[in-house]
């Protein structure tokens, strides 16, 4: 084992992708309120070299860039919920950091931190993918930066572990403007609204017209090894009048279609009660409110 | 181990210290700069006992990395013994009876500070909500709530 010997804080992302290319053995440190923890309590070992990313100008900022709001990766939560392009565009990203740990932790964390724990129940995954998100990558193996970009369903495999390659960052996400019409939900359900990981979190969004659910999207937190897509959900509601046999019908589906686990927060039993009862009561807040 | 060498302003004076790179911030304003009215809580960021504001934001400084006060502007709850709105908040802690054992007050004092800057004249849910990231666990919050709203209304 090699222990931490090697502090590095890039200023350019250029640079971090060459460092890391370089490197090797690099945890990186964004907002920190995460690796703290998880380094002091044993869980996350530091490799070789801490590389300290928020000195990278590039990494922060949110711009509207076509028909996509870019967010950079280091946007903390807080100025994530009060800048005008997500208020505007994307009150569900808004209101969501209103349910995420505290003030203080809001202040630090960072949306691209959020991302790439890739805890099940992390507070903005779900959202995200309701919303269509993407997330883009950086690198640099030979002399040319090397972009790609994914969507962020598919960067998940597993608690704590992405898509990501070794020496690649996570530079923004990408996230495209809503059509008109469009309606997103997003609960989460704990015991407590302040500093909780939640039991189970569920986001639902699509086009609403005629009272009428189309480009339905659905996702759930904390019910699977990675926030996972309701795919069944959604294929009960698209195209559907939102009535309370489609209402009624979802639920059952979505209940069907996750498999929890049991553990400290909730049982499985009560995981698959809840994403009935609250997939119940998204919808039919959706359908009584437009 | 690493050690690095960082320079910030810590409540307004010039400071350099060296410290190992993964060291909370919390430890190094305790144990390297010597200033202990930040408090160790929890260690995790649940309680808020150890609040600083950083660069005009509140933090826990237990989950910042110390290195990452390098050039930056570090406020502890020393530094308001210096700012009008900080000895606003202190005076009207002590005459609401908000202290009981005392350990969450900086803490306290820090996002009650944070939250007046934001906000200078929020409602009792919004102060409420402000320090939803602050345990306390002698006063059941009603005189904290109470001080910082007098506070808020000087």
């Amino acid at each position: 084992m090699t222990a931490l010997d090697n502090y590095v804080a890039p200023t350019s992302l250029e640079q971090a992708v060459e460092q890391l290319q370089e490197l090797g053995e690099v945890t990186i440190l964004a907002g920190g309120t995460d690796l703290m923890p998880q380094a002091n309590a044993g869980r996350v070992k530091f490799k070789r070299t801490l590389m300290n990313i928020r000195r990278i100008p590039e990494l922060h900022g949110i711009s509207r860039e076509g028909d996509e709001i870019r967010i950079g990766a280091l946007t903390t939560v807080a100025e994530m919920m009060v800048h005008p392009l997500v208020r505007e565009h994307l009150p569900l990203l808004a209101s969501t950091g209103d349910h995420f740990a505290s003030g203080q932790i809001r202040n630090a964390a960072t949306l691209g931190g959020n991302i790439c724990n890739a805890s099940p129940a992390g507070d903005t995954l779900v959202p995200l993918m309701v919303l269509g998100a993407s997330v883009e990558l950086a690198s640099k193996p030979d002399d040319a930066l090397f972009r790609r970009s994914m969507p962020l369903p598919e960067f998940f495999v597993g608690p704590g572990k992405t898509r990501l390659a070794p020496a690649e960052l996570l530079t923004a996400v990408r996230i495209p403007i809503p059509p008109k019409g469009f309606v997103a939900r997003f609960h989460k359900f704990g015991t407590r609204p302040a500093l909780d990981i939640s039991a189970i979190s569920i986001g639902v969004s699509g086009v609403l017209k005629g009272g009428t659910l189309s480009q339905v999207r659905v996702a759930f937190g904390a019910v699977a090894p990675t926030p996972v897509c309701g795919c069944a959900t959604e294929e009960a509601l698209e195209g559907r009048k939102l009535d309370a046999a489609t209402i009624a019908a979802a639920a059952k589906v979505a209940q069907d279609e996750v498999h929890p686990i049991s553990d400290v927060r909730a049982s499985a039993w009560y995981r698959k009660e809840m994403i009935h009862n609250m997939t119940k009561r998204i919808l039919e807040d959706v359908s009584a409110n437009h | 181990m690493s050690q690095q060498t960082i320079d910030f302003t810590l409540n307004g004076v010039p400071t350099r210290v060296s410290v190992p790179v993964q060291m909370s911030a919390l430890e190094m304003i305790r144990n390297v700069a010597g200033l202990t009215g930040t408090k160790y809580g929890c260690g995790e960021g649940e309680c808020g006992a150890c609040t600083i504001i950083l660069d005009g934001v509140s933090l826990n400084s237990c989950l910042l990395f110390a290195v990452e006060c390098d050039g930056r502007q570090v406020t502890t709850i020393e530094g308001l013994a210096s700012d009008p709105v900080g000895l606003r908040i202190e005076k009207a802690f002590v005459e609401a009876g908000a202290v009981q054992c005392g350990f969450c007050t900086p803490g306290m004092v820090m996002q009650a500070r944070q939250l007046l800057e934001q906000n200078p004249h929020p409602s009792r849910e919004e102060i409420q909500r402000g320090i939803e990231g602050n345990l306390c666990r002698c006063t059941g919050y009603v005189k904290i709530v109470d001080a910082i709203e007098s506070a808020s209304k000087e």
